[in-house]
């Protein structure tokens, strides 16, 4: 018989402190959760919302006739006078709105076949490819896609080429429409992904239960598909509403017209901040209640 | 599969119409890089590589160059930390306004470019503090933060506690287990989060404008200042064709790290 | 009590001295110590070349090398613009024309200047000096760097026969419709009013930046009748530049500045510029220094430099303006002969004929207590609505 194995004690851990302080955190989940939250939060709150808050005080505030200068705290409701007097400011903003709509639709139907495509047709390898084909677009930065629109649209750009055939010209940088046909280009990946990956969600079965069940293609789609794909295409939407909505640089570079962004901007360069800030608090609230929206109607999970 | 012919048929034709609207744009960027005409007419007056030269030996450009990558690195590694807290915070806790803070970490992004850039050059200017490389730092920091959450937060949800409830059983702390077990299990989300937070930061150009001191400026922010130049406009084109070349190995690494950093999840 | 007595006397006469030598005027430098490395700038486009453009007009290069003084610079496309830029904090100074000087002077942006620091100021033309627009209670504020008008610029092959009024932009903008380039800043409105001063005496306009409510509504009119022909506005001289050379626009206003590079271009364009018999705003630009600039040392020597002959010569020539200072005439005369005379830079006739813009203001400026003006606020605004639609 042997001997039983002597009972060895392990030497103690070291209490290094990083040890002492994680024992002590773990009896405080709160303190733990606190400290976490701390720093994102802190930074949060002071670079981005103090300084939101801080602009949009200014929004209540009045600048001195001859200087131009802004007086703070000296509160008055004038800015919102000029933008609710003034006729171009609702002009800029139900077009600005209209165009961020249409271009969240003509997002939409030309993303929806791709997109369907990609989830439910093509073989693994092609979806693969396609997917790396819709990304690399998103990589090539935003200026220089805007800046190939230009060379396109512009005078003597291929645009004319193509339509002088026909005995169109090009009228340049000019129209509403090459802003809409721009941002459409620029955020269209944005609204294939979601739907591609809310489209691939959807398990076979469902859909052969549908058509088991005596449904057609047609009607399968618009019970079946539309409903489980519909979060997905909310998702998409929160980018081309949203980025089209306060953008600026497109309109300014390829058309003459300005939208919300570029009277922001304008007035800011100008120095009537007021009203500026005045202005941006529409499509703040614009932003927020449709991010609201899109929350309760579950696009956030499928972002 | 349910769908028929003409459906399989029409949606591959869209999808070829749609792939092809998307890289239109770029192809023909591409050609005029080498188009010799001042105002890159259409079409191309012939062949020339004399642009790339220019665009070399352009001193602006240069300091453009630096500035967007050390505005990249330093906006990247911010948002890492941050995003990565924050994850940690919303996934590992129940605690009241947990939905909110999910939602407020959305708003720099959502919120237009010119509304965060004109807020925070007035606090920056309020405060005294000059305007320069750091401020573009934060202002960039303070939208990539919800690119890294997003990454990060996706990953935690899939992680099973019981490995870092093992590690905890066999004697390591809170800091060991996040060292050993957690981070390395996060590490392809962090890389992915930061690969889009630096493509994010070096693509940026509304609100870098309004952080930007006087003397800085970034590649974008060149570019924007470059476009009206009638003696830079090709050279502004060979910079975006180039860009568009460099932007090709994000993409590929990208896809290496993993599928559900650009959208597959099967 | 000799001593005491000599004291005294050497006191009083110190005294008596100080009393009748010029004082330095608070606020301004008193004393120019050496370079600080590092000077920003808010200038109008083509006010600080480095021969990048053209190596014959470089003269920031010889600045930074003698004075250490590395420039930077940004454009501004207004004086709106400028003002604020300034305000910002992050600029040292700039050249400001008459509608932005007056607001910084008068909200305590820019600082007075020690002309005794500036050797090159006693040069100036006196016409220059202590005018409203760089100087308070007759204190200077700056330095001045050239004047000139705003010109009617065209295409000589597309419009013919050559316009010598302002008419074409106006009552015969029908003509050239769609493609016509006109200045799109607010200080426009006072174009408007200037040529009702000569189509509609009636109205009784006096001054076309102080306007009351009549006649500003007359001068919207006619912009919004002159919109409606398509007009392409421009508020970066280059974009403008690429509209003409592309063809986009044929006629519009300008500056000389544009007309000059347009023409002097590889290929250079058929354009030229004119200023119409009826005369035209302009403008009368200063360098300034801002109030707390952290480099005062190189705002100062650059301002002394930009009253150099070869300084002044070179740029008042660049940009198509008047030169400051004989010695700058006879410099811009080797660059380009008969330059002075073109520019009218000793002509004080013919700078009564053009409106420097100004500053709209509420109580017009005038004495008479009476009358009352639209002031800035109104004229961003509507020039807002008539561009934002």
């Amino acid at each position: 018989m042997t001997a039983p194995n002597p009972v060895t004690i392990d030497p103690p851990v070291e209490r290094s402190l990083g040890r002492r302080v994680a024992s002590w955190l773990y009896s405080r989940p709160r303190t733990q959760l606190r400290l976490l939250l701390a720093w994102p939060l802190g930074w949060m709150t002071a670079a981005y919302f103090g300084s939101l808050l801080i602009l949009l005080l200014g929004a209540f505030w009045t600048k001195d006739s001859l200087t131009g200068k802004v007086i703070p705290f000296s509160w008055s409701l004038d800015a919102f006078g000029n933008l609710f007097g003034a006729e171009v400011y609702r002009t800029v903003a139900f077009r600005t709105i209209g165009i961020a709509v249409l271009v969240t639709l003509t997002a939409a139907l030309l993303a929806f076949p791709i997109a369907y495509y990609m989830a439910r047709i093509a073989s693994p390898r092609t979806r693969r490819l396609l997917v790396v084909a819709v990304v690399m677009p998103l990589w090539a930065a935003y200026l220089v896609k805007i800046f190939a629109w230009r060379t396109i649209l512009q005078g003597n750009g291929v645009l004319e080429w193509v339509l002088s055939p026909f005995g169109f010209e090009s009228s340049g940088l000019v129209e509403l429409v090459n802003s809409w046909l721009v941002l459409t280009y620029l955020w269209l990946p944005y609204m294939i992904l979601p739907v591609f990956a809310g489209l691939e969600r959807i398990p076979n079965s469902l859909l052969e239960a549908s058509a088991d069940l005596g449904g057609r293609a047609g009607v399968t789609f618009r019970r079946v598909v539309l409903p489980l794909v519909f979060p997905a295409l909310v998702a998409g939407s929160i980018f081309t509403f949203s980025l089209s909505l306060g953008d600026y640089i497109v309109p300014d570079l390829v058309s003459d017209t300005k939208f919300i962004g570029n009277i922001i901007y304008d007035n800011s360069t100008l120095g009537n901040v007021p009203l500026a800030a005045a202005y941006a608090l529409l499509p703040i609230v614009v932003v927020i209640g449709y991010l609201l929206v899109a929350r309760r109607l579950g696009a956030f999970e499928s972002l | 599969m349910t769908e028929s012919a003409w459906v399989r048929i029409g949606v591959r034709v869209m999808a070829v119409i749609t792939l092809g609207f998307l890289y239109l744009p770029l192809v023909i960027l591409a050609v005029h890089a080498f188009n010799p005409s001042r105002y890159l007419a259409w079409p191309p007056t012939g062949f020339t590589l004399h642009w790339f030269a220019d665009a070399a030996s352009n001193p602006g450009l240069h300091k453009a160059i630096i500035n967007s990558l050390i505005a990249g690195v330093g906006a990247t590694v911010l948002a890492l930390i941050l995003g990565t807290l924050a994850a940690m915070a919303i996934q590992r806790f129940r605690f009241f306004g947990r939905d909110t803070i999910s939602f407020l970490l959305v708003l720099p992004i959502a919120l237009p470019g010119v509304v965060t850039g004109i807020a925070l050059q007035t606090t920056f200017r309020t405060a005294g503090i000059s305007l320069g490389l750091a401020t573009i730092i934060v202002g960039h920091a303070t939208f990539c933060v919800v690119i890294v959450y997003n990454n990060v937060i996706a990953r935690l949800r899939r992680l099973p506690r019981s490995s870092e409830e093992a590690s905890a059983d066999l004697g390591a702390d809170t800091f060991l287990t996040f060292r050993l077990i957690t981070l390395p299990a996060m590490r392809t989300a962090l890389l992915a989060g930061a690969l889009l937070a630096f493509a994010l930061s070096f693509d940026e150009v509304i609100v870098t404008t309004f952080t930007a001191g006087p003397g800085t400026q970034t590649i974008p922010m060149w570019i924007l200042g470059s476009l009206q130049r009638p003696q830079e406009l090709p050279v502004v084109n060979v910079v975006a064709f180039l860009l568009i070349l460099v932007s090709v190995i994000p993409v590929y690494f990208a896809q290496r790290i993993g599928g559900e950093a650009i959208g597959i999840t099967r | 009590m000799k001593t005491f007595r000599i004291t005294a006397l050497l006191a009083g006469i110190g005294l008596l001295a100080a009393a009748c030598g010029t004082s330095v005027p608070s606020g301004a430098l008193t004393e120019l110590g050496d370079g600080e490395g590092e000077l920003n700038l808010v200038i109008w486009v083509g006010y600080a070349e480095r021969g990048e453009v053209d190596p014959g007009y470089d003269w920031v290069t010889p600045f930074e090398d003698e004075t250490g003084c590395m420039v930077s610079t940004t454009n501004m496309n207004s004086s709106a613009e400028g003002v604020q830029l300034l305000r910002s904090g992050e600029y040292d100074g700039g050249s400001f024309s008459g509608n932005a000087s007056v607001p910084l002077m008068l909200a305590g942006d820019v600082a007075p200047v020690n002309t005794d620091l500036l050797s090159n100021y006693a040069n100036v033309f006196a016409g220059l000096k202590d005018k409203t627009h760089n100087s308070l209670d007759g204190v200077a504020y700056g330095v001045p760097h050239g004047r000139g008008p705003n010109v009617l610029m065209w295409n000589t092959e597309e419009v013919t026969p050559a316009p010598t009024s302002w008419d074409i932009i106006w009552e015969d903008a029908g003509d050239y419709a769609g493609k016509i380039s006109i200045f799109g800043v607010s200080d426009f409105i006072a174009d408007a009013a200037l040529h009702l001063m000569v189509k509609n005496p009636d109205l009784g306009i006096t001054n076309p930046y102080q306007l009351n409510q009549e006649q500003f509504d007359a001068a919207i009119a006619l912009l919004e009748e002159q919109k409606s022909h398509g007009v392409i506005y421009w508020s970066d001289a280059f974009d403008q530049i690429t509209t003409f050379a592309s063809g986009d626009a044929v006629v519009g206003t300008s500056w000389q500045f544009q007309a000059n590079t347009l023409a002097g271009g590889d290929p250079p364009e058929p354009i030229e510029a004119t200023v119409p018999a009826e005369g035209s705003t302009g403008w009368s630009d200063t360098w300034m220094i801002a109030k707390n600039a952290a480099h005062p040392n190189c705002m100062y020597l650059w301002m002394n430099h930009m009253m150099s002959a070869e300084a002044n010569g070179q740029a008042t020539v660049w940009f198509g303006e008047a030169p400051t200072s004989q010695a700058a005439c006879d410099y811009a005369e080797g660059l380009s002969p008969g330059h002075c005379e073109q520019t009218h830079a000793t002509d004080e006739a013919y700078y009564d004929k053009i409106w420097y813009w100004a500053t709209p203001r509420a109580d017009c400026g005038d004495e008479d207590a009476a009358t009352t003006c639209k002031d800035q606020d109104a004229w961003l605004a509507a020039w807002a609505a008539l561009t934002g639609s």
